[in-house]
């Protein structure tokens, strides 16, 4: 991708800014005004209502009437907030969840950076958010707003152990921590990817299918919590805290907090279909192979990576309109005596299988 | 030992019950929703609704008695004595209209829809419509005026009245004066008396 826009344009500086800017413009903008709506239809089809019907068919347009009407908004300071703090927040945390999505390998032949440590930066970046939502909390000087902060800070990093110890134990099995080599690992059928068991057949495989798919659920509740989403938005629960950590928010900034949860959810959705789910391969192989153009199989690719990334995100809101909210002590309860144990054995067992 | 089989049994109902709950939120997403898109589809309203008053002025004989029976007094009604010579047909149920009703005004900001001034009216020209989305930003817009007569063509009715009045009690007077001086030809003798 790179070498093709260097060559194209003729300007290193040039092609990585593109390179940088795609992800954002191609990916993020539309996707979040999807996924805003298609929550909104979802919460709204699980109560038996119809959601917004207005604009467009069946309101495919509220989205982008809800943009304008952000940009239009007044861009409020409280008197009383830290004015640089409060304004740097919501880019940070928006900067987070955007820097993530620089390795994640979108087809075999998009990604911003094959970086080797794909998985470990992830992981290092999220918690990069952690620091932009309790600066919003703080600097909004608003005791919703601290409270919300300072739950969201305690969840995010109690949950990324669990995370963590996961993705050690895929680590462990695949040997990299480059997210494009994990995916190019899960070529061919579905029975390849890492839930059934990863692509090499023998005994280790089938050894492994049961502790692949617990694997998954605590990698995708402990992801789930990560990114506030219900059952875990005690960070943002409207009912106990006004609004949480943007509570203070108006406008834009209020917007990019926003875009930066929906970026999130679909970042998370992601990390778990490249893991569990062998990322952008197709489950039944590609048409291009059956026709004989090669040219095809990256968009097939990119086809197959958004539907698995767009599926979870829709079971997340699913959960979101199925579960109640969980108590501060019950999502610690969780954490600490649930996820954690069941993690950790999980990489015992997968290391001892890994070794026959 | 039991302690881990609970704690093992725990989560698997954590699990498990996370899962039916799921199955049930996804039943619900094929299930017919109850929404009424309200603007474009209305729920058709009840026969005997009781919503915004209409008064049908060619029934009307301004006989009062809604106005009266009001017990927010929103009815105002002023009404004008037609002249002989002026003839204003017949109601539906055949009374005569007698009364020019110069002024029949429904102050729907005070009306409290009990349906009260209906029953009294003799000629059934006051009803309850199913008409409910007249709400205006100026209140002043609730009152509703519902005389056929312009503000001019009432002041024409109300002068000629007058007029007429005015031309009988001449009359009047001049007939008495007649009288009187008649009296005084009669019997002069009286009132030297």
């Amino acid at each position: 991708m790179y070498e093709f826009l260097t060559n194209l344009i003729g300007n290193e500086v040039l092609a990585w800014i593109i390179i940088a800017a795609l992800p954002l413009f191609v990916v993020i903008l539309p996707y979040a005004l999807v996924a805003i709506w298609l929550e909104r239809k979802v919460s709204a089809h699980m109560q038996d209502r119809l959601g917004p019907m207005i604009t467009g068919w069946h309101g495919w347009l509220q989205s982008f009437a809800d943009v304008l009407k952000l940009l239009q908004k007044e861009d409020l300071v409280p008197a009383e907030a830290d004015k640089k703090l409060f304004n740097i927040a919501p880019a940070l945390v928006f900067t987070a969840s955007y820097a993530a999505f620089a390795v994640i390998p979108f087809s075999s032949a998009f990604i911003g950076s094959g970086a080797e440590i794909g998985i470990f930066f992830i992981l290092a970046i999220s918690s990069f958010a952690v620091a932009g939502i309790l600066m919003g909390g703080w600097a909004s000087n608003n005791k919703y707003s601290l409270i919300g902060a300072m739950r969201s800070v305690a969840q995010i990093i109690s949950y990324e152990i669990p995370t963590a110890l996961i993705v050690l134990s895929m680590v462990m099995i695949t040997g990299t921590l480059s997210l494009e080599k994990i995916s190019a690992m899960q070529t061919g059928y579905f029975w390849n990817w890492y839930i059934f068991g990863g692509p090499e057949w023998g005994l280790t495989k089938f050894l492994l299918i049961p502790f692949m798919f617990v694997g998954f659920l605590i990698l995708y509740m402990s992801t789930l919590a990560e990114v506030n989403r219900t059952p875990f938005d005690i960070p943002e629960a409207e009912s106990e805290l006004v609004g949480g950590y943007h509570t203070e928010y108006s406008g834009m900034k209020f917007a990019m907090f926003f875009l930066a949860e929906y970026a999130n959810m679909f970042a998370v959705s992601a990390i778990v279909s490249i893991i569990f789910f062998g990322g952008y391969q197709s489950p039944v192989g590609y048409l291009g192979d059956l026709f004989g153009a090669s040219w095809l199989i990256p968009f097939e690719q990119l086809f197959w990576f958004v539907a698995k990334g767009l599926f979870f995100v829709f079971v997340q809101m699913w959960l979101r309109w199925t579960l109640p909210r969980l108590r501060v002590d019950q999502l610690m309860n969780l954490c600490w005596k649930y996820l954690i144990p069941y993690s950790i054995a999980n990489l015992i067992i997968i290391g001892i299988i890994s070794l026959i | 030992m039991s302690g881990l089989k609970q704690y093992f049994k725990d989560s698997w109902e954590g699990i498990w019950t996370v899962l039916v709950g799921m199955k049930i939120t996804f039943k619900h997403l094929f299930v017919p929703n109850v929404t009424i898109q309200y603007p474009s589809v209305r729920v058709p309203m009840p026969e005997r609704v009781r919503n915004r008053l209409y008064v049908n002025m060619d029934d009307c004989i301004g006989c009062d008695q809604c106005s009266r029976a009001c017990p927010v007094s929103c009815i105002s009604i002023d009404t004008v004595k037609s002249l002989p010579s002026e003839d204003l047909g017949v109601t539906s149920n055949g009374k005569k209209k007698a009364l020019w009703v110069t002024k029949f005004d429904i102050d729907f900001a005070k009306c409290c829809y009990c349906q009260l001034c209906v029953f009294p009216c003799p000629t059934n020209c006051i009803y309850m419509t199913d008409v409910y989305e007249f709400s205006e930003y100026e209140r002043g817009k609730l009152l509703y005026n519902f005389s056929t007569l312009t503000p001019e063509q009432a002041a024409e009715k109300k002068a000629n009245l007058e007029k007429f009045n005015a031309e009988k009690e001449a009359q009047k007077a001049a007939a008495a004066a007649e009288a009187a001086a008649k009296q005084k030809i009669e019997k002069p003798q009286d009132k030297t008396e």
